[in-house]
């Protein structure tokens, strides 16, 4: 199904359409979720706190506003971040936090089954290291560029290229 | 501006990133309709990330939308009457549980006004049967009265000849008293001071005449123990000079018992 039916009907609070959305980003939101939180328990509970809420508020997405996983892009990780800063959360790996993605896609065996494994893994071990950085500050942390640009102590016009070759590196491993 | 630039230029990586202003975002989606190569740009990117992301998921969470569901009240309905159908489902909820809950109250309401409607109705009983017995009790009242007014005019006719009898030598404390009317040749006896007669004894009231002495039986004293007035009325037709009152066994005597005589009164001589 066209994705921009389904996302309209979704708006509509259809059911049917809202569990397709989900089998498309559950692994991608819990993924993003995990890598802030570093707990599989708490992302999964974070996962289903983040959908609950997209479905809550679904009317106040539109495309005008940017794609659609973009959008729950930005809810997962600020619902990780708030889970992070709450008191309840303790975070005992706070010093892996950079590699933390590459380090997760290495380790991940249930990913053996899926297609693009191998690109993806091949991908992660040659990465350069200001690829690992600044491709986990700006998608999975949600850095703007300024951010970004001060993390890396790097131009701020030389962050939007430099991502962008990084991401060219991944399209070409994963052939999209 | 270039479109192979634009592209170039790494604002749609950033752009899938959230990493944009609101106006950046709006301007790239106005070029993604326009230009078909950047659609196909930024749906290349987006997908390169969310494999990269979903590459971090060791573990499959989709089972988790059933929690979700379940949490959201979700059904399978389909999509067009969705948006009606949860609220109104839950409303209903709503208007179950204060249904249940009036029914609840109402039955309850019903059963104790059964209870009290049973309860009223057994004291409405009593009061009626109270009712009733009071009633017996003025009419037993009302006919004692006119009883008693009925002997007190006659006790007050100036025929009536008044009798005292005083106690005799078997029971000195005992007294009696006779009202004779002659012209209905009946007597009214006042037995008041009489003691009560042993069982399977009787009273039996005699007319005398006095020279000689001759005893004439006027009757036995047979409710002596039931009448709570103890005044009995008997006939005398005789030319009584004297009356008396003996103890005799149950039934009477054809003579009387002088040793149980009770009291004796002689009738005053008339004027």
């Amino acid at each position: 199904m066209e994705i921009e039916l389904l996302i309209k009907k979704f708006k509509n609070k259809d059911a049917k359409a809202f569990e397709s959305l989900y089998a498309m980003y559950n692994d991608s939101i819990f993924g993003v979720i995990n890598n802030i939180v570093k707990n599989d328990d708490v992302a999964m509970e974070v996962t289903q706190d983040v959908f609950i809420k997209a479905w809550n508020k679904s009317e106040s997405y539109t495309s005008k506003k940017g794609r659609f996983f973009t959008w729950l892009l930005n809810i997962a990780r600020n619902a990780a971040i708030d889970k992070v800063r709450s008191k309840s959360f303790k975070n005992a790996q706070q010093n892996l936090d950079v590699d933390f993605f590459v380090h997760s896609i290495e380790t991940n065996d249930s990913l053996d089954q899926k297609t693009n494994a191998i690109g993806i893994k091949k991908y992660v071990g040659k990465l350069a290291e200001k690829c690992k950085r600044i491709v986990q500050y700006i998608y999975f942390k949600g850095y703007t560029q300024k951010e970004t640009a001060e993390a890396l102590e790097i131009p701020l016009g030389t962050v939007k290229t430099r991502n962008r070759n990084c991401i060219k590196e991944l399209r070409k491993a994963l052939e999209v | 501006m270039d479109i192979n630039e634009y592209i170039a230029s790494g604002i749609l990586e950033l752009y899938v990133a959230g990493a944009l202003s609101e106006e950046e975002n709006e301007e790239v989606y106005a070029m993604m309709l326009k230009h078909p190569e950047v659609t196909k740009e930024v749906l290349s990117i987006e997908n390169a990330i969310t494999t990269l992301a979903a590459a971090m998921a060791n573990k499959d969470t989709s089972a988790i939308f059933e929690a979700i569901k379940e949490e959201l009240n979700l059904t399978d309905e389909d999509a067009d009457d969705e948006p009606k159908v949860i609220p109104i489902a839950k409303r209903n909820q709503i208007f179950l549980y204060v249904g249940w809950a009036a029914a609840i109250i109402f039955a309850a309401g019903l059963v104790f006004s059964v209870v009290q409607n049973n309860s009223l109705e057994s004291e409405i009983e009593v009061v009626r049967a109270e009712r009733e017995s009071l009633k017996e009790k003025i009419y037993e009242a009302n006919n004692d009265l006119t009883a008693a007014n009925e002997l007190l005019s006659v006790l007050r006719t100036k025929d009536i000849i008044s009798v005292p009898l005083g106690g005799q030598a078997v029971s000195p404390e005992s007294y009696a008293k006779v009202y004779w009317d002659k012209k209905s040749n009946s007597i009214y006896l006042d037995l008041k001071g009489l003691p009560e007669p042993p069982p399977g004894k009787v009273y039996q009231v005699w007319s005398l005449k006095l020279n000689p002495l001759t005893p004439t039986s006027l009757g036995t004293i047979d409710e002596f123990l039931t009448d709570t007035d103890k005044v009995f009325d008997l006939e005398n037709a005789n030319e009584s000079e004297a009356f008396g009152i003996t103890l005799e066994p149950a039934g009477g005597s054809e003579s009387p018992t002088l040793e149980q005589l009770y009291t004796l009164g002689v009738v005053a001589s008339t004027p």
